[in-house]
């Protein structure tokens, strides 16, 4: 039972590594082939903040999220903006580009060594909840989750700004004509997706390792998680997320090297089963 | 209100507007009409900013627009319904309505507003913008185009794939926002309808316009010339 609960929990964290791409993939219709590398490197920026100003991780990752808001929203503007209009593959290919860029520049700056973020003492604290020991950390991962899921939904769904996105991403020509300054739209949105990177990248940090070529694996990770879910969907990214964390914690119960295979096995068949992904059985009632 | 001097405009090598030329005064509407390929959606296109003028110039309330940006052109106030309607199938009908606002222009015009002159949108206004019918997506994009307060409002081919009675409807709520007062410049394919909506017409041919005049009492026959090119 307690394998499947930090199934929930770890897939809670493959849920937030999808929230990104979600916002990228369904509503600002990109793919950011560097999303994974941008984790990583969100993971390192806290781990040095962290050495630095010698405070606890956790202290340092709301910085670390305005760092990479920054970043987001100047790639977008200066980088990918330019690709955007000109077909399918300009966007993919520059930020194929990016992810090799990212994982060197890391490899150059931080070395191949695998790093971690210490939680301390919260590593090891622990609660008991009906008989069953669950930990702190997880939990914290759980609860942040949720409330950057809700947070999301609540800008995108009922905000100014999250009109204006939407329908920047429905039609931008119509959006201009509204008054939309689109350019600007997406760059704001590519820098919350990752700022909200950067949260994942903490607690991912805290509870694995990571080293400069981690980055793919967290974005094959998050792929699945929003492809289960359903694209364009972002309560669909944390159901997504939590399935392939409890088919992970499933296969492990097997054998443990078996985890990761069955996740992509259960990811595969909900394809072929759903191409809509978990959040188009929601639709069709 | 609005004036368009000596416009000449194109896309890369090809030379689309020779010298277009036209004013509307405060609180009329014009009607803009001609055939497939006259000029009709690229003028449109310059207006709102998408197409930037090799020479001329578009004046709105006595302010330079052309060459500006969409985005600009919005807040200066002039407002379109596109061809088409475009409304956006992610947005409920309020919310396509509330995007109009976006630019935060001033003005009379709001929710409430909106719908006392479209009575029939206010039960659909947490509809899908999708699921409504081309008549009632017709009048959530006058609506949306209202919300920014505009000084004058284009309006692309307004009856465009619509039923007649749906039309009817349509031209019932342009007949009422020309007696609110509202400038307008409408391109529409129905010459009949046209002119019976506007105070004034321009008959656009191969990137100019051959004829102009009072819409009352236009002449039928030298409208059918210039629109067909028989001289």
């Amino acid at each position: 039972m307690e394998v499947l609960i930090n199934g929930v929990f770890i897939g809670a964290l493959y849920g937030l590594y999808g929230l990104g791409l979600a916002l990228t993939l369904g509503l600002m219709r990109q793919i950011n082939l560097a999303h994974g590398d941008f984790i990583v490197f969100s993971a390192y920026l806290t781990l040095q903040g962290s050495l630095l100003l010698g405070v606890h991780p956790l202290m340092v990752l709301p910085v670390v999220a305005v760092v990479m808001f920054v970043v987001g929203f100047v790639l977008q503007r200066l980088v990918i903006q330019r690709t955007l209009g000109r077909g399918e593959m300009p966007p993919i290919l520059v930020t194929f580009g990016l992810s090799i860029i990212l994982q060197n520049v890391m490899l150059e700056l931080f070395s191949a060594d695998t790093r971690n973020l210490n939680p301390g003492p919260l590593g090891a604290a622990s609660i008991e909840i009906a008989g069953l020991s669950l930990g702190v950390l997880p939990l914290l991962t759980l609860v942040v989750a949720f409330a950057i899921f809700w947070a999301t939904s609540a800008v995108f769904g009922s905000t100014k700004f999250g009109r204006a996105i939407r329908a920047t991403s429905d039609s931008d020509q119509t959006a201009q004509l509204m008054g939309i300054k689109t350019s600007r739209i997406f760059a704001v949105a590519m820098g919350l997706t990752l700022a909200i990177s950067a949260i994942a990248a903490g607690f991912y940090g805290m509870r694995g390792n990571f080293d400069p070529s981690t980055g793919p694996e967290r974005m094959l990770f998050a792929f699945e998680a929003v492809i289960l879910g359903g694209v364009g969907s972002i309560w669909g990214a944390l159901a997504g997320g939590i399935l392939l964390g409890l088919s992970q914690a499933a296969g492990s119960l097997i054998n443990p090297s078996y985890g990761p295979l069955v996740g992509h096995l259960v990811f595969l068949v909900v394809l072929l089963a759903l191409p809509g992904g978990l959040m188009s059985l929601r639709r069709r009632q | 209100m609005i004036s368009i001097n000596d416009l000449h405009a194109g896309y890369g090598a090809l030379s689309v507007l020779f010298g277009v030329s036209l004013h509307v005064a405060e609180g009329q509407t014009l009607a803009l009409i001609g055939s497939n390929g006259a000029g009709k959606t690229t003028t449109f296109s310059v207006l709102t900013g998408f197409v930037k003028p090799r020479s001329g110039k578009v004046t709105l309330n006595g302010s330079v627009i052309s060459g500006l940006t969409p985005t600009d052109i919005v807040s200066m106030g002039l407002a379109m319904v596109p061809e088409g309607r475009r409304l956006f199938p992610s947005l409920t009908v309020e919310e396509n309505l509330m995007i109009g606002a976006h630019c935060d222009r001033k003005g009379t015009w709001d929710l409430q507003r909106v719908y006392s002159v479209f009575p029939t949108l206010e039960p659909l206004r947490k509809r899908p913008s999708s699921s409504l019918s081309g008549g009632q997506q017709q009048l959530v994009a006058i609506g949306r185009a209202l919300m920014s307060n505009p000084i004058v409002l284009l309006c692309d081919e307004l009856s465009l794939g619509l039923s007649p009675a749906a039309v009817d409807v349509v031209y019932t709520a342009i007949s009422r926002l020309r007696a609110e007062g509202m400038t307008l410049i409408i391109v529409e394919q129905d010459i009949s309808r046209a002119l019976a909506s506007s105070d004034i017409y321009a008959c656009m041919r191969h990137g100019g316009i051959p004829l102009s005049g009072p819409s009352a009492g236009a002449d039928r026959a030298q409208i059918s010339s210039a629109y067909f090119g028989m001289d």
